[in-house]
């Protein structure tokens, strides 16, 4: 029976068991696509995704925070003081290496999301043991070019895309 | 298990009804003259008492879910009037939010059980599994649940947790965004998350009706984790048992209504009483009680992804336990070494769920690791080695005999030589 079955070329219904087959697994993939599709960002989420920033009142060393996609975006007037201990500090052994200055566009402005790479929460400006932010959550450290110095966050603070629209305005996104 | 006892219908509509639809066979058979181990002790009421509190929690939660609006700018607002303003909302409310800490004292307690008088082992390895396809079913239930009133721990607490995805090499990004229908935890979170939550209890549901089933088929284990050999060891479980789990259940609930009607608020934590603000991170971030052991453990480990896993392991690690102590003596009665090392395992338990609660510095970072590998090291190291090289005390013959076996078991588990004496059988 087994030799028979075999050697013998694919039936009639091996082509219809085949063919249903496959018609049946390309219709259950397209209706599952837009069942799992509908749970990413909608068009309206999507549309938000660009903000503009006024940096003209905040003085040197202060800092302002705006929010961006539901995040907060720190963006911080750096004092000459601490632009140099930033660049001084590159030379260090960094847990996730990167100059101060491929994190900045003008060396005065520090531009990142505010969200610790750990696990998400807001890092406290002015606080933690490297002169920049301090995540309350789980006790990462972060200096005041954004990145990691000590705890469990494996990467320096996000930079996100922006540019300066003019002196006064920065464009997030 | 062996049912020497038939079901015979009385009347002359349950004997039309049996041909047709045998639901009072179904219900004598399950419920009424059920052969039950006649030497089941009180943590073996807690089976039924998580029935009831996964009831309780439906019926409340659908009652809940006529005045709770899902939406960012309403949720809070939603909550506070059932508070204050629908009849009897305050009780409701509080029911629904103590009634899942009950939950899971009494699903951990049951699990507690399970592994003291080994009830994972064969043939109950199925229902084991089922048990912790449950629980892993309640934690997402109620972490999602947690997140609906939109208070501030309700917030942070989504965003730490939904982050733990982004650690996935990869794809860990993209299906964070899928989930979060979003870039941070916002509506549309909120949104998926109550429909969800609104489903999920029924699968529960539908899962507990597999597990008892499963219990159905072996039968229940017992404290002296021997066999039920004939009808003598057993009893029906009406009225015996139907009485004894009502009763702990009155007492169970007598605890319940202390939290509900004096001290409301005391498990939750005061910072969800503050609406969700998305620029703020409070300064203690503590997932609910419940779930602090697996948070601690979370924290113990310096890596993220590592963090991650482990929390993960430290429940699938759970599925495999039938297969990790081997040893055929199930009871810890009768393995004074176990015994000592589960004791042990309970307090590492504990101890980290006071660890999940405080900053993971110092003595706390150090006892989290202790305890965490400890946790790990009871599943993966000694319960291996204790079914190899631990001697068990000798047994009784039977749950109705309490002469001794002089059975040897060997140190790999099995039954080695001699054969049971009967000659003791007192009845
Ligand atoms: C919604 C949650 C649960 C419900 C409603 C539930 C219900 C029950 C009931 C009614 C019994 C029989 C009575 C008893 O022995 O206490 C039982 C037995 C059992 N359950 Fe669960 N259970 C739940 C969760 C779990 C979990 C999370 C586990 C373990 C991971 C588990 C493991 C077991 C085992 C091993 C048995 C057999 C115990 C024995 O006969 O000794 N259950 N369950
Ligand atoms: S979220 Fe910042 S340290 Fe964990």
């Amino acid at each position: 029976m087994t030799d028979t079955t075999e050697n013998q070329e694919p039936s009639r219904r091996d082509f219809l068991y085949i063919t249903t087959a496959v018609f049946g697994a390309t219709g259950a993939a397209s209706v599952a696509w837009p069942l799992i599709d509908q749970l990413n960002p909608s068009a309206s989420v999507s549309a938000l995704s660009s903000i503009e920033a006024d940096i003209s009142s905040i003085p040197e060393g202060g800092s302002l925070k705006v929010a961006w996609r539901g995040k907060p975006i720190f963006i911080r007037r750096r004092t000459k003081e601490e632009i140099e201990i930033a660049e001084k500090e590159d030379s260090l052994d960094l847990p996730h290496p990167e100059k101060d200055l491929d994190r900045v566009k003008n060396k005065e402005w520090l531009v990142v999301v505010g969200v610790c790479t750990h696990l998400g929460c807001i890092p406290i400006a002015d606080s933690g043991d490297f002169g920049g932010w301090f995540c309350p959550c789980h006790g990462s450290h972060y200096d005041i070019s954004g990145r990691i110095r000590k705890g469990p966050a494996p990467t320096n603070l996000e930079v996100p895309p922006y540019e300066f629209v003019n002196e006064n305005i920065i464009k997030i996104g | 298990m062996n049912h020497d006892y038939q079901y015979t219908p009385k009347n002359g509509f349950s004997k039309w009804l049996d041909k047709r639809l045998p639901l009072m066979r179904f219900a004598d058979e399950n419920l009424l003259s059920f052969p039950t181990p006649k030497n089941l002790n009180y943590f073996y009421t807690f089976g039924f008492i998580l029935t009831m509190c996964l009831v309780t929690q439906i019926i409340t939660g659908i009652v809940l879910a006529m005045h709770y609006v899902p939406n960012t700018t309403l949720a809070f607002d939603s909550i506070e009037h059932i508070m204050r303003d629908v009849n009897y909302g305050w009780l409701i409310r509080y029911t629904h939010s103590n009634g899942a800490s009950m939950f899971f004292l009494a699903v951990f307690i049951h699990m507690f059980r399970g592994l003291y008088y080994g009830s994972y082992k064969e043939p109950r390895e199925i229902i084991w599994i089922l048990g912790v396809v449950i629980f892993l079913l309640m934690i997402i239930t109620g972490f999602m649940g947690y997140v609906l009133p939109w208070g501030q721990m309700s917030f942070w607490g989504a965003t730490v947790i939904t982050n733990l995805v982004a650690t996935i090499p990869i794809i860990g990004e993209p299906v964070l965004t899928l989930l979060l229908g979003g870039y941070s935890v916002d509506n549309p979170t909120l949104n998926r998350f109550f429909s969800l939550h609104y489903l999920l209890p029924f699968v529960i549901f539908g899962v507990v009706i597999l597990h008892i089933w499963a219990l159905h088929v072996t039968g229940n284990n017992n404290p002296t984790g021997i066999e039920v050999k004939d009808s003598k060891d057993t009893i029906s479980f009406h009225p015996y048992y139907t009485v004894k789990d009502l009763f702990a259940y009155i007492v169970f609930l007598l605890m319940f209504c202390y939290f509900i009607f004096y001290n409301p608020n005391i498990l939750g934590h005061p910072d969800n009483y503050i609406e969700a603000d998305p620029m703020l991170t409070p300064a203690h971030i503590v997932p609910e009680w419940y779930l602090l052991p697996f948070y601690a453990i979370l924290r113990a480990v310096p890596d993220k992804l590592m963090g991650v896993l482990l929390m993960f392991g430290s429940i699938v690690v759970l599925f495999f336990l039938p297969w990790l102590d081997t040893m055929k003596v199930k009871s810890a009665r009768y393995r004074p070494l176990y015994k000592i090392f589960f004791i042990l395992f309970v307090i590492s338990c504990l101890l980290l769920g006071y660890l999940g609660a405080k900053a993971p510095e110092g003595i706390y970072l150090f006892l989290s690791r202790v305890s965490t590998i400890y946790y790990f090291a009871f599943f993966l190291v000694i319960m291996p080695v204790l079914s190899r090289i631990e001697k068990p005390l000798p047994m009784p013959i039977g749950i109705s005999n309490p002469a001794l076996n002089n059975t040897v078991y060997d140190s790999g588990g099995g039954v080695a030589s001699g054969t049971p004496s009967y000659a003791m059988d007192s009845k």
